[in-house]
């Protein structure tokens, strides 16, 4: 008789995700999967809708993330409108989506994961979170929490509203940067370095505590894949996606997002609402690619910044990409430095100040794709249109949908160590959350675009029969 | 102009014979909740947001479209008006599709303000959910059936001050919907100006300015009431 546990919900991610591990008949584990059991459908809502509203809308898709989807959004309405947004924009454009890098990293690393590390994966459940880490370390605790703080002000600075400010839009954005908000950041910055040094250095201490959990969760060979600038840098909104394997060679190079249905293919599982993103030519599930922070620092060639590039050649392993998923912490880390020595440039920027902000034009173009990093990875919107604007056709490619099947393969990675027999301890449990965690995955985003709600739930014995089965 | 005396909220109030009974609230201070009201255009009676009582009428009166009287006992708060205020609102947002979070006119729509105003918290009809279109045919505007509240402002503006006469409102009852000239797209409407004049005087996100995103549409009634009073006494004072 197999047994089957499940880890429901997996606490502190964003949104609602179910694990299953199958155990065969010694008790082993045999399989595990993350199921996501959260649906949205925005992509039909959408259809209809005048492309302009779009930031709006998509911003609502996800709370945890809404600048990205307002950045990808306007960025595919540009295209429509066929025109090159201003200097002055595209800076501002830059300098919001740092600081939603900033804030939701420092979120990721300080509230949601640290807890795990510095209070350790066998903790009282109960008080392994951010109130645990604030009695533990309170001074730890606070600088997590005004970083991030420093990040959502970036964002609020600009879009009025930190919470779903569809301040990007078609041709540009809508306000320009106030002297007082410049005046402010910039004084606010030496903090927010300080603080990302000091999480650095602790990281990078318990990565010896920490190595057997390094080695394990979700450390496999897979594509990566993100955006690069001119030369191989570190990019975040601009320039050009690039794929690498375990070994960082690049496979492609220079590819335009416009052409994603070329190199990008989306494979539907009937137990999953995510959609499963994979590298085309090679085909699915080979062609498994993971994107994020990890990923952007495995396919760049440096950061562009003195102190990010210091931190990614200590980073960098002498075999080729860094595969343990559990890396990505560090590269989160990594990334909110880079994030805060670009956005100190940016401040000096002649153009950041300007008025020069939205460029005003009709639909030039019936279809266009726009593409950021978010801090969760590469996301796509692709849209179609009718020559009144009006969407016919919507297409997301979330960041969490595309490290699906790096998550899964994590989580049965895990299961496999740590959980032996029935008899399993919180903290193993834990780890294998952790594993997820891992991916900062907010899940409401990820499951938006089936037409219909695939539930399926099979408990298989070791022989191979399907002893139950719930299915709608 | 004779002058007639009233008691509003039983408050004494005095008013030329020619006044609404809105007119003279507002002259007094009283604030009556209105929708389908605009300066500058005629009055219609058509949302029924202004209902007041008046002693010894059964009746509930528009008091948009209803002259003062003398000796007329006017309430504008009763606890039945407040009631029937909620469900007018309430029916309103019912009947077509508002989203305000995504809405261009999130924080600037008088809709929005009278459920603010009125105390709505909950819808509790069953939304009709219908299927409407958004016309962006226009090379500058764009009208969105799905936050229509059928107020006919835009109807009048263009028709009273503008003079083009190209909206209209076709079908009936619930069936009823805004329409440019004999029922084609906007942009093929060969009366419409491009003047922009409804698109101020829209009180919802229905009418917009092409382009605007969540929130960006601010409507400025202003330049209704300076043409009018520009045309008809001569004075350009803004
Ligand atoms: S028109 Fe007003 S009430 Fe309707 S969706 Fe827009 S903001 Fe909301
Ligand atoms: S389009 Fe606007 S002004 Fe015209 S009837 Fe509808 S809500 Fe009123
Ligand atoms: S304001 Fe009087 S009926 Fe609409």
């Amino acid at each position: 008789m197999s047994q089957r546990i499940v880890i429901d919900p997996v606490t502190r991610i964003e949104g609602h995700a179910k694990i299953s591990i199958f155990l065969d008949d010694e008790g082993q584990v045999s399989d595990a999967r993350f199921h996501v059991t959260e649906y949205r459908g925005f992509e039909k809502f959408c259809e209809g809708r005048p492309f302009w509203e779009m930031p709006g809308i998509t911003a609502r898709i996800c709370g945890i993330c809404p600048i990205s989807h307002v950045l990808a959004s306007a960025k595919a309405g540009d295209g429509i409108l066929a025109v090159q947004i201003s200097p002055t924009a595209n800076k501002l454009r830059r300098l919001m989506n740092l600081g939603q890098i900033t804030q939701s990293h420092a979120l990721s690393f300080f509230h949601l994961s640290s807890p795990d590390f510095l209070l350790g994966f066998d903790s009282d459940p109960a008080t392994r979170n951010v109130f645990g880490l604030i009695k533990a370390d309170p001074e730890l605790a606070r600088r997590g929490i005004r970083l991030r703080q420093f990040g959502q002000d970036v964002i609020s600075y600009l879009g009025g509203s930190k919470i779903h400010p569809a301040w990007a839009t078609p041709g540009g954005v809508r306000t320009p940067l106030t002297e007082e908000a410049r005046a402010d950041i910039k004084a606010r910055l030496p903090e927010a370095f300080e603080t990302t040094r000091i999480a650095l250095d602790l990281f990078k201490k318990l990565l010896d505590k920490y190595g057997r959990e390094a080695h394990i969760f979700g450390n496999f060979p897979s594509l990566f894949m993100g955006l690069v600038g001119p030369n191989g840098v570190w990019e975040h909104h601009d320039g050009t996606l690039r794929f690498v394997d375990s070994s960082r060679n690049i496979i492609a190079d220079n590819l335009q997002a416009r052409d994603y249905q070329s190199f990008i293919g989306e494979a539907v599982e009937p137990w999953s609402y995510l959609k499963f993103p994979y590298y085309k030519p090679m085909g699915y599930p080979d062609g498994c690619y993971r994107v994020g922070p990890l990923a952007r620092l495995n396919v760049c060639d440096h950061m562009g910044t003195p102190q990010a590039d210091k931190e990614l050649s200590e980073f960098r392993s002498a075999s080729g990409a860094v595969n343990s998923s559990f890396m990505y912490h560090q590269a989160r880390l990594i990334e909110i430095l880079c994030a805060l020595e670009t956005i100190e440039i940016l401040l000096d920027d002649p153009d950041i100040m300007g008025d020069r902000l939205r460029a005003d034009a009709g639909v030039n173009q019936l279809e266009s794709v726009g593409v950021s990093e978010a801090p969760r990875g590469t996301l796509f919107h692709h849209y179609k249109v009718d020559r009144d604007g009006r969407l016919e056709f919507v297409n997301l490619i979330i960041s969490t949908g595309q490290n699906n099947v790096a998550m899964n393969r994590t989580v049965a990675q895990i299961a496999r160590h740590y959980v032996r027999g029935p008899k399993v301890e919180e903290g193993m449990l834990n780890r294998v959350e952790a594993g997820i965690r891992c991916f900062d995955p907010c899940l409401s985003c990820s499951t938006h675009a089936l037409g219909q709600m695939p539930l399926e739930v099979d408990i298989v014995s070791a022989d191979g029969e399907v002893i139950r089965r719930i299915a709608r | 102009m004779a002058v007639k005396t009233l008691t509003i909220d039983d408050k004494p109030v005095s008013a030329r014979e020619d006044q609404t009974i809105l007119e003279a609230a507002r002259e007094a201070g009283i604030g009556i909740p209105t929708l389908c009201q605009l300066s500058g255009v005629a009055n219609l009676g058509a949302c029924r947001l202004c209902l007041v009582e008046v002693a010894g009428v059964p009746k509930l009166l528009p008091a948009c479209v209803t002259l003062v009287q003398e000796g007329m006992q006017v309430f504008t708060n009763t606890e039945r008006l407040r009631e029937y205020r909620k469900m007018i609102v309430e029916l309103l947002f019912a009947e077509r599709n508002h989203v305000c979070a995504v809405c261009v006119a999130n924080g600037h729509c008088e809709l929005q303000n009278l459920a603010i105003a009125v105390g709505m918290d909950h819808v509790r009809y069953s939304y009709r959910f219908p299927k409407l279109e958004v016309d962006t045919t226009h090379e500058k505007f764009g009208i969105d059936h799905n936050r229509c509240v059928l107020c006919a402002r835009c109807v009048r503006v263009c028709d009273e001050i503008e003079g083009a006469h190209t909206w209209d409102i076709a079908g009936r009852g619930a069936k009823s919907h805004i329409i440019s000239d004999m029922n084609v797209p906007w942009g093929s409407a060969t009366s419409c100006t491009s003047c922009g004049k409804c698109v101020q005087a829209c009180p919802t996100g229905a009418i917009f300015k092409l382009g605007a995103t969540v929130a960006e549409q601010i409507k400025d009634r202003t330049r209704l009431d300076f043409i009018v009073t520009a045309r008809e006494k001569k004075q350009w004072v803004g």
